[in-house]
């Protein structure tokens, strides 16, 4: 199996964004998506960066991939849509409106925040161009074995969520913004100050979800190491690993021993848990009754 | 034109009191997983749904049939089914959220008009003219993101018919792309058509402070005497830094009656009622009072003044993404 990067969904400082990306030229991994996923507010902050990351990869042998945002709405923001065929890179679809801007016939790939539930859509899809599909993180290992198995017939490479906290939600709200006592219009890039999204908390004061702006996300860092067998087993092309603000490099390196048989889950589950004791890990939407639920000891 | 009441029915009787009360079209879903409100005791079977609508027709009414979740792998031959059974019952249209099923149904039943779901969370005309070219849809329920300027706007630049919420409860979250009841409890809107599922709720009372959990975290305390909304995620409590409360969303409704002269002029064709779930009375209360603002509005009449107040959850509404402030 394939190791992809998927965009980082957090906002970091220019420097911090470039370094991950000068990071991920000598980790062992395949695919790279990068761009802005969750709010096109970001966007000019590294929008100049870009090209460079992209040769840096590309240059390191990655396959290098742009991502679309994750939801579509203003005028603005159409037209950033629009213009990523432009880059010369192929796009990773994690919004239909995207689809509009493809010449019909340019392969494109599908990132998980695209509802592909079944074989249909997968086929129309793949009648679209798509050639590789990162599958909803959601999805039970019973569907990614159907759709794995449809995807080979169609020449379609499937991909499953292996690493990182879990896009839960987008919204039309920033709660960052709101929290300090903002509209998103005037948020004053309030979600800065958390590289990883902030750690929202139940009234019992359990770790629950993460804020990051206009989405929210999972507080458990999401693994398949206790899938990655099964998934192979599938027929699943590659896992993807979410980009975090410390230790990612290390991350990608554990998961490519775990592939390559030089590391086992259980070993591997705990040292990604050793880097940061304030590391949960689920995998429920895989093999769980619940999203959050986790197979594993560690 | 008189803006289209797009009014819900959880059950026959639901369906006849909103006829009655004069709704113009009644949504409606199969007793099954193939509809967003896959609740017990909820939706219509398929003689039922047969009779539904032979008595919404001879009223003048028209019935939708939403099978808006997203099919599993493996078993799309029970969505498929549902679309040819809503063709066959009578349907006036479908209401669908996934391509692959937009596609069936577009080869397989290209007489039945199809609308696009908000669980399709199309917000905005590219993507919304995309399905046109596609699947042929005819209507689009716009994802509750929207500002009414924004709404205007894709009215300009689309033939598709826009609908919108106007009354109900309020998905804060983008609809159908949203995992929170899954990672919380297992059961998931896209694929089980259920939110925040009443069986994984569990209510604790010490010493008179009542907890509400879901899915075994405690997301909302009432205090003595306090109120003790219904625990939907994103309408809990939590903290989060220094700050606690609800973070994403009061538990509120929504209530855009104000707003229906503005969503006229926005181009928008039909306004929709959430609440599959409500008992008939209620359905036709709300009926009758939307009905006499839609109406007002075309004569030019002001707006009934605070006439849902008194039916909205908790007894406080929001006019949400509809202006601009609510982000």
């Amino acid at each position: 199996m394939q190791l992809t990067v998927g965009p980082n969904q957090f906002f970091w400082d220019t420097e911090r964004w470039a370094a991950l990306y000068d990071e991920l030229a000598t980790a062992p991994v395949d695919r790279v998506v990068l761009g802005e996923l969750v709010c096109s507010k970001r966007l000019p902050f590294f929008q100049d960066r870009i090209p460079q990351a992209i040769s840096t990869l590309a240059e390191a042998g990655k396959t290098v991939v742009l991502t679309s945002l994750a939801l579509v709405t203003l005028k603005r923001e159409r037209k950033l849509t629009a213009a990523l065929p432009e880059m010369g890179v192929e796009v990773e679809v994690n919004d239909l409106t995207t689809l509009a801007y493809l010449p019909e016939g340019t392969p494109f790939s599908v990132g998980p925040l695209v509802n592909v539930y079944n074989e249909s859509t997968l086929a129309w899809l793949a009648g679209r161009g798509a050639t590789r599909i990162c599958l909803p993180p959601e999805l039970p290992l019973a569907s990614v074995r159907i759709l794995a198995a449809a995807g080979a017939d169609l020449g379609v490479a499937i991909e499953v969520w292996g690493h990182g906290r879990v896009p839960l939600a987008i919204s039309g709200r920033c709660y960052h913004a709101r929290m300090h006592g903002r509209t998103k219009d005037n948020c004053q890039f309030a979600c800065e100050d958390d590289p990883d999204g902030l750690d929202v908390r139940t009234m019992d004061d359990q770790p629950f979800l993460a804020m990051n702006g206009v989405q929210t996300l999972s507080d458990s860092y999401v693994s398949c190491v206790h899938q990655t067998q099964a998934l192979a087993d599938a027929g699943v092309a590659a896992l993807r690993l979410s980009p975090q603000s410390t230790g990612f490099a290390k991350i990608c390196g554990l998961y490519r021993q775990l592939l390559v048989g030089t590391g086992d889950a259980t070993s591997v589950a705990a040292a990604i848990c050793g880097m940061d004791e304030n590391t949960r890990l689920s995998d429920g939407f895989l093999t769980g009754a619940r999203g959050v639920d986790w197979s594993g000891t560690a | 034109m008189v803006m289209e009441i797009v009014c819900p029915a959880g059950t026959p009787a639901a369906l006849r009191a909103a006829v009655k009360a004069g709704a113009h079209t009644i949504y409606c879903g199969f007793a099954d997983e193939t509809n967003a409100r896959n609740f017990p005791g909820l939706n219509f079977d398929r003689t039922e749904m047969r009779e539904g609508i032979a008595f919404a027709h001879f009223h003048g009414a028209k019935v939708l049939v939403a099978i808006n979740t997203f099919p599993r792998a493996g078993d799309e031959a029970i969505w498929h089914r549902a679309v040819g059974d809503a063709e066959s019952c009578g349907a006036d249209a479908v209401i669908l959220a996934d391509i692959g099923l937009l596609d069936h149904a577009a080869r397989s039943h290209p007489g039945l008009r199809r609308h696009v779901s908000v669980q399709a969370a199309a917000a905005n005309a590219d993507m919304i003219n995309l399905y046109a070219v596609e699947f042929g849809i005819r209507r689009v329920v716009l994802p509750r993101v929207l500002s009414v300027p924004e709404i205007a706007a894709i009215n300009a630049e689309t033939e598709v018919e826009t609908e919108v919420f106007v009354f109900g409860g309020l998905c804060v979250m983008a609809e159908g792309r949203c995992s929170l009841s899954s990672y919380a409890t297992g059961q998931s809107p896209n694929m089980n058509g259920a939110c925040s599922p009443a069986e994984h709720v569990e209510y604790n009372d010490q010493a008179g402070v009542l907890s509400a959990r879901l899915g075994g975290f405690t997301i909302h305390r009432a205090a003595p005497g306090e109120s003790a909304p219904y625990p939907t995620l994103c309408k809990g409590c939590f903290s989060a830094g220094d700050k606690s409360g609800h973070l994403f969303e009061d538990p509120v409704s929504l209530n855009a009656e104000h707003l229906i002269p503005q969503l006229q002029k926005a181009g928008v064709t039909a306004l929709k009622i959430e609440g599959r779930q409500r008992s008939r009375s209620y359905v036709a209360q709300v009926v009758r009072n939307f009905r006499a603002a839609v109406d007002a509005a075309d004569a030019g009449l002001p707006m009934p003044e605070g006439m849902m107040a008194q039916l909205s959850e908790g007894q406080s509404s929001t006019a949400g993404a509809y202006r601009k402030t609510w982000r």
